[in-house]
């Protein structure tokens, strides 16, 4: 008898508009959002802090739209992003060809794991200041700083991946003919795939954790963390948590356009890896 | 070749890498390309390491940085591991916070150095929040992917033979989530390990790693700089290796569950 009651109410529930029920997880999801922007204004405006200090929501958004519309933030914005895909790149370049070199070769293995094992359990901001030295203040050293710190992930996951490909593919392949580079195409390569998209993705969150900090560190002319950074000399405390709204917004933008459809595209269409 | 031949024979071949690695670092020191003060060769490196190590200041440094470390990687522990399972656990709970979790975690916890430093001023206070806000989120969304990941066949065993929502947590559920707990663990510390050490250059106080880094640079100390790495490697690469490896080796490892983690 129960159990007829609660078909009914699932059937119910299913013969409802979808529409409802979208509209339902929205407000789910926005809920929270709404607790948490009330307490913000509700400490803002009791005057617990100084204004300066905690800015309403209000002026927040207002300064938010000023900026926008003046196109200060849309230019910082964009020199981060660009900063952040130059760095990300060199990484992946270096980190896959590395990677897949030092699982595939064994002197290569020889060679590079010591190195990386040293390098890989300091932060990498850590080599901040030491990068700033040597190669001096600005771009140059921020990119290669945010490559250098992003490859450690990305050697990692490509050298577990190419060592993990079946030894049976393998040899089955060989024995139905195929050379080197079929191998290394068509069996290597799609077979470590899901391993090094996880480097990748890693590699990419790891950059864009350190991106911020490097900004503010090395001192470049445009950025969001030289932004944020900025601020603070002038207790602009309204430009800063618009600046990190739009780390916030780049960030899971970065999470949910990026990797996941590439992860869709590849990976679970082939079957390596359930969606 | 037998596995300890193996064995050897890698530690043999790394020490050549190492030795190349180092020889070549100290021609280029040598060579006088860069100014020495940018780059010291490694006697001089190894003579200030040594140095500092024994008037007790890099201690002093490391004890800081530590400290700061420990506490900030505690507040997480004790903040994200209840509040993962209780998301697990109940639905209204998971709910609620998912959103919230899923919109912060993006957000760089460097980006939140200067609002802190406004808020909380330079020093112990900000740095540890800091590391708070990084290593939180880590524990908090493997404990949730662990509690929910148990196998559903053993909560039913476990309830057809009889036991009470007490047993049942202690004794399925919080074993059943341990490797994905552990790894968790693991993954926060190296969290906090990164974050101490880029608050402590950005909102510097008087001591820390961190602080020794960045405050060196002002000066061209290079092979001070290089020690204090060194330490910082030195302490990551500890526990990771010494501390998380055996508390894996003694809870998961012995209860045969490793397959289950992934690091």
């Amino acid at each position: 008898m129960q159990d007829a009651i609660t078909t009914i109410a699932v059937t119910d529930a299913a013969a409802r508009a979808p529409g409802q029920e979208r509209w339902r997880k929205h407000a789910n999801n926005i809920f929270p959002f709404v607790v948490m922007g009330t307490l913000w204004e509700i400490v803002a405006r009791v005057g617990l802090f100084p204004r300066r200090l905690f800015p309403t929501l209000e002026e927040i958004t207002a300064t938010f739209i000023r900026l926008t519309v003046d196109g200060i933030l849309p230019h910082h914005a964009i020199e981060t992003v660009l900063r952040l895909l130059a760095g990300f790149g060199l990484a992946a370049v270096v980190g896959v060809t590395i990677g897949v070199l030092m699982g595939r070769s064994r002197r290569a293995e020889d060679i590079f794991l010591p190195l990386v094992s040293i390098g890989a359990p300091i932060p990498g901001l850590a080599y901040t200041p030491l990068f700033l030295l040597w190669f001096g203040l600005g771009d140059f050293s921020a990119i290669l700083l945010v490559g250098f710190v992003s490859s450690f992930p990305i050697i990692f996951n490509c050298w577990t991946g190419v060592k993990a490909v079946k030894e049976i593919w393998l040899r089955s392949a060989q024995s139905m003919g195929a050379d080197d580079r079929r191998i290394f195409r068509h069996v290597i390569l799609p077979g470590a795939l899901p391993y090094i998209l996880t480097g990748l993705r890693l590699g990419l969150a790891q950059a864009w954790r350190v991106l911020v900090a490097i900004e503010m560190l090395a001192a470049v002319p445009w950025g969001l963390g030289w932004m944020i950074f900025g601020a603070r000399e002038f207790l602009n405390t309204d430009v800063m948590m618009a600046g990190i709204a739009v780390i916030a917004i780049i960030g899971l933008a970065l999470e949910k356009l990026v990797f996941q459809r590439i992860e869709n595209y590849t990976v679970v269409r082939w079957g390596m890896m359930g969606a | 070749m037998t596995e300890n031949g193996q064995r050897n024979r890698s530690l043999y071949r790394a020490a050549i890498t190492l030795a190349c690695a180092a020889a070549f670092y100290e021609l280029m020191a040598r060579s006088g390309y860069f100014a020495p003060a940018l780059m010291p060769t490694l006697p001089t490196i190894f003579k200030t390491l040594f140095a500092t190590l024994a008037d007790g200041t890099m201690i002093e440094h490391a004890a800081y940085t530590l400290y700061r470390v420990m506490f900030g990687f505690m507040l997480a522990v004790v903040v994200g591991l209840p509040l993962g399972i209780l998301m697990a656990r109940f639905q209204r709970i998971e709910n609620f916070f998912l959103p919230l979790v899923s919109a912060l975690m993006p957000i760089p916890s460097f980006a939140l150095v200067p609002l802190f430093m406004l808020w909380f001023g330079i020093g112990n206070l900000t740095t540890i929040l800091i590391v708070f806000y990084a290593a939180t989120f880590p524990m908090l969304f493997n404990t949730w992917s662990g509690v929910r990941s148990v196998n559903p066949i053993w909560l039913r065993a476990a309830g057809a033979m009889g036991a009470d929502e007490n047993a049942m947590f202690w004794k399925v559920i919080i074993p059943g989530a341990s490797p994905f707990i552990i790894t968790g663990m693991r993954q926060s510390f190296l969290r906090a390990w990164i974050a101490v050490v880029g608050a402590e250059m950005i909102a510097a106080s008087d001591w820390g790693l961190g602080w020794v880094i960045f405050d060196a640079k002002e000066f061209l100390n290079t092979d001070l700089m290089l020690a204090a790495l060194i330490v910082i490697g030195g302490i990551g690469f500890a526990f990771e290796r010494l501390v998380f490896g055996s508390i894996e080796r003694a809870t998961v490892q012995r209860w045969g569950m490793s397959r289950v983690a992934k690091g």
